[in-house]
């Protein structure tokens, strides 16, 4: 077990380093640098010379990326020009709102794709399976970004259930319990609109996952034995076939990063995906560069999970 | 002698029509089993030539000419589907949007397939050391977040083109079928035609690529057609954002652009709504006919 979660550490270093030299070599393709926000007439060329100096953006490459890969080990991770405060300050904010709409967007996800994954494959072939593979089938030609956009239109703007934009209503006061309905009632109309797109994969993965496991013949011994038909499903069949979704888990992680960037634009919910649009579409270097390096990690992480969890319930992965 | 003639002819007549069908002839049968599948296809060729003809006489310049007379205008017997905020016509920039769309979509899934059939290959030919090495960097390129990576690369690439953009979409998109060539590839290379191939001295280049490639012929079709219809979802999602082509090039991802206008996704529907149908139409029918040749490599879900 921890010979195997060694050997995928192995894996998992050299990719974030791979990931920051990217990043770092993104930065250097961006036009301007640190200074480039404070050039104005009246400053002498001179001094912002000698400042470029002093900050060592005159250094060789290899020298920059190391000055850059210690003060982001460190919590700095620059300054953004349009805002004029730390990055670190900035996203610390926007990481909570983005944590908030993953978790209630993973909830919604697996709330619908286990009920529906199992009634198709255990009832595979009926008209039941047949509607719920329909929805599968329809699901993956729609992309999210209509779907979420079909979905404001409707629910935000024709109906009004939901708030069309932002991740709470202005004026309530932090801690309090309107506090807390307004950011679900902002969180949950996103949510739910990602959620019904990325569930399908799990459904159908679901799916084909029962219906392989009904034909194994431990569950032909089960029956043998006299086990109930519930008893079948509930403790023989559900149980294998659940943990390789329980396993995917961390691998859902690089396609929620995807999502947010389309579903927080759309209905302007302040995280990190409108973050990096607005920061992008403002030219502000430094905050792209960290939310891309962020988000890097954050899958990295996400898959690193994912195969230790995989290797928990699965002992052949962990032999080979 | 001639009825000796005769028999051999009737030997062969029968020989080959005991011959198993041909991958290509089995995807076709079950495509034409399939009504839904079939009529998809059909519809794809349809707008396609639809599409491609009328754009012929259609002037792209003149369509996308701001006239400041006829700013968000609904649908009239002049602007079929109305006028954007630029007072251009909706139909115009929808049948030039498509085409666009589906050029930069095909052109994007051929650049990702050449290139994903020639690494996996290697990749999975080769095995060993070299795969293990070729598979880490595909790991890499995996989990990265692409979209951010891609729009970030839009954002700074100094002489943004149209040729540009398919190869950032394409530096980026490429893995998914190289993972599948590559693990196909290494069961092919334990079969007996490839080894006794190699025993007769062919080069390994002969044998990957005149003797495992077309075996694998059938699963490179499918897997490009359901990545056409992945590419031109997104190639239109970054449009949508702004990173796609620019305005002056539509695409549809374009057009559903304005609907970020919250006046006009509430009260101009005429502006998005019809290139939000059509993606999804055009998606669905891709993934459709997709689906039905996956089934014909597949002989347990096999219909016909």
């Amino acid at each position: 077990m921890w010979k195997f979660i060694v050997r995928r550490l192995f894996i998992t270093a050299p990719q974030i380093v791979l990931l920051s030299v990217l990043v770092f070599l993104m930065a250097q393709m961006m036009p301007g640098d640190a200074l480039s926000g404070l050039i104005d007439p009246n400053i002498d060329p001179q001094a912002i010379e000698q400042q470029r100096e002093k900050l060592g953006l005159n250094n060789p490459w290899y020298v920059q990326y190391k000055d850059w890969v210690v003060s982001a080990l460190q919590g700095d991770l620059g300054q953004s020009f349009r805002f004029k405060m730390p990055v670190t300050d900035l996203v610390e904010q926007r990481l909570i709102n983005t944590f908030w709409l993953s978790l209630a967007t993973l909830i919604i996800t697996y709330l619908i794709a286990i009920p529906l994954g199992i009634t198709s494959g255990r009832f595979n072939d009926t008209l039941r399976d047949q509607i719920i593979t329909g929805y599968t089938y329809i699901g993956f030609a729609t992309p999210l970004f209509i779907f979420a956009l079909v979905m404001l239109w409707l629910f935000g703007f024709h109906f009004q259930w939901f708030p069309t934009s932002g991740s709470v209503a202005p004026g309530s006061e932090a801690g309090s319990l309107s506090y807390v309905i307004s950011k679900l009632h902002h969180l949950l109309l996103p949510a739910i609109s990602m959620a019904l797109i990325t569930t399908v994969n799990t459904v159908q993965y679901l799916r084909s996952e029962i219906i392989d496991t009904k034909q194994k013949d431990f569950i032909i011994t089960a029956r043998a034995k006299g086990a109930s038909e519930s008893r079948v499903y509930n403790r023989h069949i559900l149980r294998n076939s659940l943990l390789p979704i329980a396993a995917f888990f961390g691998y859902e992680i690089t396609g929620l990063i995807g999502g947010t960037v389309f579903v927080e634009f759309i209905y302007s919910y302040p995280g990190m995906g409108l973050l990096f649009m607005d920061s992008i579409l403002q030219r502000d270097y430094s905050v792209v560069t960290s939310v891309v390096l962020l988000f890097g990690i954050a899958s990295i992480l996400g898959a690193l999970l994912s195969d230790i969890i995989l290797s928990l319930i699965d002992p052949r992965i962990r032999i080979k | 002698m001639d009825s000796k003639h005769a028999y051999v002819e009737e030997t062969q007549e029968q020989m080959r029509s005991v011959k198993s069908p041909s991958g290509i002839s089995i995807m076709w049968r079950e495509l034409v089993r399939d009504k839904v599948a079939l009529f998809s296809l059909i519809f794809l060729i349809l707008i396609t030539t639809f599409v491609y003809g009328i754009s012929l006489f259609l002037s792209q310049e003149e369509i996308v000419t701001v006239d400041l007379f006829a700013i968000h205008e609904p649908p009239s017997s002049e602007y079929w589907l109305g006028t954007d905020y630029g007072g251009r016509d909706i139909f115009g920039q929808l049948i030039i949007g498509t085409r666009n769309s589906l050029s930069i979509g095909i052109l994007v899934t051929l650049m990702t397939g050449l290139i994903g059939i020639i690494y996996g290959l290697v990749s999975g030919y080769y095995g060993g050391t070299i795969d293990n090495m070729l598979m880490r960097i595909v790991d890499f390129f995996m989990i990265l977040p692409f979209l951010m990576v891609i729009i970030v690369f839009v954002a700074i690439v100094p002489k943004y083109t149209i040729l540009s953009f398919s190869l950032i979409m394409t530096a980026f998109l490429w893995m998914g079928i190289a993972r599948l060539i590559r693990s196909k590839a290494l069961q092919e290379r334990e079969l007996d035609y490839a080894q006794a191939s190699r025993t007769l001295g062919s080069s390994h280049l002969k044998i990957m690529f005149t003797q495992v490639l077309p075996n694998l012929s059938s699963l490179i079709i499918v897997t490009m057609t359901l990545n056409l219809a992945a590419n031109i979802g997104l190639e239109s999602g970054l449009s949508f954002l702004g990173f796609g082509f620019p305005e002056s090039t539509p695409s549809l991802g374009t057009l559903l652009g304005y609907a970020r206008n919250p006046q006009t996704l509430e009260f101009r529907w005429w502006v998005w709504v019809p290139a939000a149908v059509l993606i999804f139409i055009l998606m669905l029918s891709v993934r459709n006919v997709g689906e039905a040749l996956k089934r014909a490599t597949d002989a347990r879900q096999r219909r016909g």
